[in-house]
Order: structure tokens, then sequence, then C-alpha cells
């Protein structure tokens, strides 16, 4: 199982709480994290990634394991930490503003 | 007793007022997509209880939101808007060319006829249609692709379509407006537009009279009298008698001319209202006093409605989106602030009330007269 943490307006979008596990097929993957996220919770297509350009939206980031993989391949496997559920990978939205 | 529902979008969410016909005691339920923008809420004229929400967020995009019981629910419908075919430009700030990109919704316009039929103005300025309650959206993308359409730049609110007006006697006649881009017309249900702006004048430009550049800010139609169309310009208030073809300024004895709103009562045509802002640049009503100017000539003649409004220290915008009349036999006027509140009058803005105080900033109000 996957551990998700949603920022709080996602969360509130989603009707879920601060954490959604998942069961993800295949390689655990940013993209397959994502896509399985997405397709459990429809109402998200779109504002995590731009739903033509697939790209992150640009005040968000994604950690996991106090690494930052925002800029990091989105094929590339997410640690064992996460792919096993003993860490959560984490959306975050960037803090801006004043 | 009829009802009347108020539908409130703020910088912060959505809020939705009720009240019986005396329009005096209001119930408040909100905030409905806290911490979201929420541009524009209004419902369908064939299904009051169908509503539709644009939601937006810098960080999150887009989110459109469906409710079949008049607010009490909602359901996040599709948020796909897609521009049809290769990838256009508009001019950017610095007059290069600029790739068109959706950024957000800025007014939904169900259909007049059928419950699942919406059409939706965005930015980068284009007009979506949804056929089916919302869960897909299509470009009417004649608009977007007008031989002017390169030559559009944004004004500092964005390159926004924000003005979208049905006929109901021509189902083929849409009126569209896009800041800093003009208004335009198709008279063959969006597949082809043509600009309808001449006869205003706008001197911020190169050429005072371009066919486009002109800042429209609002159109306001009377179902009555489609043919009759008034604009509230960045500068000018304006009017038509032959559906835009040509316009002539009506801002007559205005304090300022500048201003965002623009509407016309429920039963007199030739009632308008507006609210002068001092200017482009302090963009907050002139002297501390927040006055409705009111004409029953259809433009020219004005008058300043005062009674219930603060008249000193009062320094509020009031947007684009932000004023409706609802269509009980006393027509309802109503307004929203970007101080947060929402003003009503009962008595076709003779007097009025502020029903909310402190809201966010008001983005728009649509009004539902129910039975």
């Amino acid at each position: 199982v996957i551990r998700i943490e949603l920022p709080s307006n996602l969360r509130t979008l989603a009707n879920v709480g601060r954490e959604v596990e998942l069961k993800v097929d295949g390689p655990v993957t940013q993209r397959s994290v994502l896509d399985a996220l997405e397709a459990a919770y429809p109402m998200l297509r779109g504002t995590i990634r731009d739903q033509i350009t697939q790209r992150r939206r640009p005040m968000l980031r994604f950690f996991a394991c106090e690494e930052d993989l925002s800029d990091e391949s989105i094929d590339a496997r997410l640690p064992d930490e996460v792919a096993t559920g003993r860490e959560p990978y984490l959306i975050v939205g960037a803090i801006a503003g004043g | 007793m009829a009802k009347v529902r108020l539908l409130v979008g703020t910088h912060k969410g959505a809020f939705v007022l009720t009240s019986d016909e005396r329009r005096q005691q209001w119930k408040v339920d909100g905030p409905h997509f806290a911490g979201w923008d929420v541009y524009h809420v209004k419902g369908s004229p064939v299904d009051p209880d169908r509503l539709y929400a644009a939601q937006s967020r810098g960080w999150f995009g887009q989110v459109v939101q469906r409710s079949d019981d008049g607010g009490d629910t909602w359901e996040p419908v599709g948020n796909q808007f897609q521009y049809e075919g290769a990838t256009s430009t508009h001019k950017w700030y610095d007059n290069t060319d600029h790739p068109y990109e959706f950024l957000r919704v800025w007014h939904l316009e169900p259909s007049l006829t059928d419950p699942d039929t919406v059409y939706a103005g965005v930015e980068d300025a284009a007009l979506f249609r949804t056929t089916d309650a919302g869960k897909s959206w299509e470009e009417l993308s004649g608009l977007r692709t007008h031989p002017s359409a390169p030559s559009w730049a944004p004004g500092a609110g964005g390159l926004c379509l924000h003005t979208i007006i049905l006929d109901k006697g021509n189902p083929d006649r849409i009126v569209t407006a896009i800041s800093s881009a003009g208004a335009f017309r198709s008279d063959d249900a969006g597949k082809t537009w043509r600009t309808i702006t001449k006869g205003l004048h706008s001197n911020y430009i190169p050429d005072p009279d371009a066919e486009v550049g002109h800042c429209v800010h609002h159109i306001a139609m009377h179902p009555s009298r489609p043919n009759v169309l008034y604009m509230q310009k960045h500068w000018d208030v304006m009017r038509s008698d032959n559906s835009g073809d040509t316009w002539h300024e009506v801002s007559g004895n205005l304090p300022t001319d500048f201003g965002f709103v623009i509407d016309v009562h429920a039963h007199e045509p030739e009632t308008i209202y507006v609210v002068p802002i001092k200017s482009d640049s302090d963009h907050f009503v002139p002297d501390g006093k927040l006055r409705v100017y009111r004409s029953r000539a259809g433009g020219n003649e004005w008058e300043a409605l005062t009674n219930g409004l603060p008249q000193k220290d009062c320094y509020v915008n009031v947007l684009r989106d932000a004023m409706t009349v609802d269509s009980l036999e006393s027509c309802g006027v109503y307004f929203g602030t970007t101080a947060g509140q929402v003003y009503a009058s009962a008595d076709g803005g003779d007097s009025w009330k502020a029903i909310v105080q402190n809201l966010p900033a008001v983005l728009s109000v649509e009004v539902q007269t129910l039975a």
C-alpha cells in the first residue's frame, strides 16, 4: 500500500483525510502513484498535474523520505520506504504569499 | 410566497444567501469550496436547483462544481479545457507573441433552454461549452480564431472572456466581451464571430477607434429588448440600439464614467444601474461614498442612490460580475464589494441594506427568483 499525503485544499476537494492509501500495480514511480491517485479520486485530475501537458503544477512540490523529488524523473522508482508504505509520498503546496 | 436565492462568489469560497420575497431576513450558507477563488456561480433558468460554480486557485488550477439541489451539495465535474487545434498566440504585455494558456474560468452562462448546457468564458480568452452537465467541455473555437485574435493583448486582469449574453428569442445569437480586446457577436450559435466595437473610443490605445483593443468591462441586456445593449467600458458607459453594430456614449452626468458593473431593471428596460469608480489607478468609489447610479432614460441622465449605503470613509470596488437584479414585482437589486459586503435593495435601488457584512472580497453575485 502506498500512503499519499495531500495538501488541505485537495483533502477537502476529494473528501478525504490527511493521508490516502492506494494500491499501485507495477513499479512504484511518481507517475504510477499519481495515476492511481487520479483514478481513485477523479476530482483531483488537473489539480496536481496539468491534464494536457502532465506537468506538475508550478506551486506544488513532491517529497518523500526528506528528499525533494519535484524535479526528478517522473518515471524513476520511488524509495522502498514509499513503495512499502513505511513512509508517505508528500504532495505539498508551496508556501507562497506574505 | 416566492423566495430569492443569491449566489455569491468570493476570493475564499462561495456563499448561498436565501430570503423570502420580503428580502429583509437572510440566511447565509457557506463557505462552499473554502479557500478557493470562486469567480462565478450561476443557476440554470430552466432548472433553478441546477447550479454551476467555477472554483480555482493558483496552486491547483481549475475545478468546476455542479449542484443538483440548489447548493446544498456539490459534485466536481469536468475541468479539462483544451483549446481546439494547434496552439495559437496572442500578444503579451511586451508585444511579443504569447501562446494561449488556459488559466481559469471567469464566467459560466447556463443555457436558457437546457440545464445540461453551459457556456464558459475563460482566460486566456476563449468560449467553451458543455452539453453533458459539465462532464466535458468543448471549445467554440471560432471566437479564438477570429482574424483579430493574434492582436489581442491582456489587460491587468488577464486576457479574460468575462461576459456571455444569450438571447432566448434568437438561439443563434451570442454576445461576448473580452477585457482589452472588445466585444464580439455570433449569429450562428458560436461558429463565426464579428467584432461589435464601432463607436467605441478609447484614448488609452494607439488608435482610439480601432476595431479591437477596447477594454470592455461588462455588457448587460434586457431580455425583452435584445437589440439594446448597455456597456460599462474601462472608461465610458455606452449604449447600442442595434445589437452592438454601433455604440454611442451615455455617460451623461456621472461623476466618473469608469467602472465595472452595469445591469438593467427587471421590468423597466430603460432603467439601468452602474457603480462609478474613481479611476483605473485607484479602483475605489469616489469621495469615500458608495453610490449606485440609476438612469431611468437608458443613460445620460443619472441619479445617485445613497439611502442605506455608506457615505463616508468607504473605499471599495464593485467588480464586473458582482451586480444582479431579481424578477420580483418590486425589482430587487444586489451588489457585492471587494470588502465583503453584499448590499440589497428591494425597491429598485431607492433604499439599500447590507445583508451580509464581512465575507471575503466578492467576485460575483447572481440571483435566482424562485416560485
